[in-house]
């Protein structure tokens, strides 16, 4: 019953496949953009440094989320596990920062792997709970350690080396910015290339039918390890490089209002998609700015009208207004199964 | 050590009565509501509310703090929930989280950021000791009270469930919606008055606990993953289920503080994740759906 595929039916689906993984020349002028901004827009240097850490954070949860369709509520374990990872290793170590970085994404990664085994088993509750439990045991931990890590007063004085040996931190933010959105750029890359390979695919099949993954020979267990564990690498580099560019560790970045808000951005700028978690970082992050100016002890209320109303009205539709997302390759979008 | 197993199980009904009404819509109608605890919360403040302003008694409290929140659960399931019950679980997750928040900062807003205290009433505050010293069992007379109650409230609802005509609408609602409808039954009637009761529910231990939780602006989070152990620990086939982990869990956290106060929450949680990976349908519950 089975046949292979006709010559051109093969050449179809290289093309179609070639395509989705072809560069388009708007995601470069993006990049330009974001690399050229800190020398425009020197006094939001720090900030456009958070919105890269952000969206790379964004980026570890959409490979989870989005790609592969578990739902987890206490990613911020990961980002919390690489900033103290680094602020410590600065502290104590080595002040260079990419070294740091690889720390923070190798501890982060070995928490990934351990916890990835949670999630192979049970309903999207269970997941939640799992997910949002290892969250809160960090959370704990991290407080009550408070001999290494400051406990709830935070982790101060961590002072970095220049990047690469050459680039020292100034005091504007301007090198914070430019080593952020590197970093940012050259993961992006890479994750850009996973999920356009056959691995990023067989995400996209355990997402949408794990059973028939299953039948068709997928090894659904070893992917979903696979993909946690770089997930939480990809957010443990980001957790570096937050507590390098701010110098700073408090208990906050494990709390939960941090995973809530990651999944906001990335429900904003869409799932499964992804420039979905860069285009909900800048969105998210601005509006955060402007609402917390006017209101600094209220931003809560705003954040969730805005949930409920992105959730009443459909996510898909507003994704669309929101982000321009016509923009950029969409073909890559889907909905994440139930 | 029998008056911490007294306040573990005292804590553990209270944590029961509140977390019940999640055991419904999420056990039984599938949504994941993680902005139960504002209805417990608005419970709270209401009793907070009628005792210091009007001076209303302490047991008439109760009852109106379940009204209120009854009515706004009903409100809102009628106008925000029920379009969502057929979506998938990250758009549930997503609005009950955004509810969740909005009530946070609503009652900054409204009460202040701080925590509110009730007084009670003279009767509730005494305490019976009972036995020998190593064996000695204080009971609080406000704890006795909690317990009595959630236990008459436990027996009525497994009786409504099981016995009632109202139980098998609910089960059978629950069970297959298409059919239930055909066969007459009001589906959209039988899950709005169910959640109200379950929001109800939630205020009424959130006026009941209102001097053990402490309420203050940020209850629903700070109570939002202790409802959902319950549930998820308990299982979701049946009510005994949820109060066996409720008892489990209370004793386990009153026991924890006094014990290993530095590792309260933790032994809590790990506790919470080693039963989900081990049963990952809940600790009672019967198999697979």
């Amino acid at each position: 019953m089975m046949h292979a595929p006709k010559s051109n039916q093969l050449e179809l689906i290289t093309t179609s496949l070639n395509r989705r993984s072809k560069i388009k020349p708007i995601e470069i002028v993006f990049w330009v953009v974001a690399l050229i901004l800190p020398v425009v827009l020197p006094s939001h240097a720090m900030m456009i440094s958070e919105i890269a850490i952000t969206a790379l954070f964004a980026l570890s949860l959409d490979l989870v989320l989005g790609y592969s369709g578990i739902v987890s509520l206490g990613h911020a374990a990961f980002l919390g596990v690489g900033v103290y990872s680094s602020a410590l290793f600065a502290k104590f170590f080595l002040a260079d920062p990419t070294l740091g970085l690889l720390v923070s994404g190798s501890l982060a990664g070995l928490l990934g792997l351990i916890c990835s085994f949670t999630i192979l088993r049970g309903s999207d509750l269970t997941r939640l709970m799992v997910t949002l439990g290892v969250a809160l045991i960090m959370l704990e931990l991290a407080n009550q350690m408070d001999w290494l890590t400051g406990g709830s007063d935070g982790l101060q004085g961590v002072i970095m080396g220049p990047v690469l040996g050459v680039f020292e931190f100034d005091l504007q933010g301007k090198t914070a910015a430019w080593y952020s959105v590197g970093v940012a750029l050259l993961l992006f890359i890479f994750v850009r290339m996973l999920v356009n390979s056959p691995w990023g695919y067989t995400l996209r099949v355990i997402r949408d039918n794990r059973l028939r993954a299953m039948a068709i020979g997928v090894p659904v267990s070893k992917i979903l390890i696979s993909v946690y564990t770089f997930a939480a690498v990809v957010a443990g580099i980001a957790g570096g490089l937050l507590a390098q560019t701010t110098g700073f560790a408090s208990l906050d970045v494990f709390a939960f209002d941090r995973s809530a808000d990651l999944m906001l951005m990335l429900v904003i700028g869409g799932v499964g998609w992804l420039y979905g978690g860069i285009a909900g970082a800048i969105v998210f992050k601005i509006l955060q700015s402007e609402l917390s100016a006017v209101t600094p002890q209220y931003w809560m209320f705003w954040i969730g009208l805005l949930l409920i109303l992105l959730v009443s009205l459909g996510r898909e539709r507003i994704k669309g207004w929101v982000t321009l997302s016509f923009l950029f390759d969409r073909t890559n979008a889907g909905v994440v199964s139930k | 050590m029998l008056t911490i197993l007294f306040d573990g199980v005292a804590y553990g009904m209270l944590l029961f009565v509140l977390a019940v009404g999640l055991a419904v819509t999420l056990g039984l109608m599938n949504f994941i509501n993680l902005a139960h605890g504002a209805f417990a919360m608005l419970g709270g403040y209401t009793t907070v509310l009628l005792m210091q302003r009007l001076e209303v008694p302490f047991l008439i409290c109760l009852p109106c703090a379940f009204l209120v929140s009854a009515a706004l659960g009903a409100f809102l399931e009628r106008t925000l929930y029920r379009p969502l019950y057929s979506r998938p679980h990250l758009d549930q997750v997503l609005f009950s989280i955004g509810l969740a928040f909005m009530s946070v900062a609503s009652a900054d807003y409204l009460m202040g950021s701080g925590q509110q205290n009730i007084q009670l009433p003279e009767w509730l505050k005494g305490r019976t000791e009972l036995g020998e010293d190593p064996w000695t069992l204080g009971m609080g007379h406000y704890r006795l009270l909690i317990i009595l109650i959630c236990a008459v409230l436990t027996i009525v609802l497994q009786t409504v469930l099981t016995k009632t005509r109202f139980g098998s609408q609910l089960r059978a609602s629950v069970d297959d919606p298409v059919v239930a409808s055909g066969l007459g039954i009001n589906v959209n009637k039988v899950f709005l008055l169910t959640f109200a009761v379950g929001s109800g529910l939630a205020g009424l231990g959130g006026a009941l606990g209102a001097e053990v939780l402490s309420i203050d602006p940020i209850f629903p989070l700070k109570y939002m993953i202790y409802f959902l152990i319950v549930v998820s620990v308990g299982g979701t086939s049946s009510i005994t289920g949820p109060l066996l982990a409720a008892l489990l869990l209370g004793i386990a956290d009153v026991a924890g503080k006094y014990y290993v106060p530095k590792l309260g929450g933790f032994i809590v949680y790990s506790l919470m994740i080693i039963i989900l990976l081990w049963r990952p349908q809940g600790l009672f519950s019967r198999g697979n759906k």
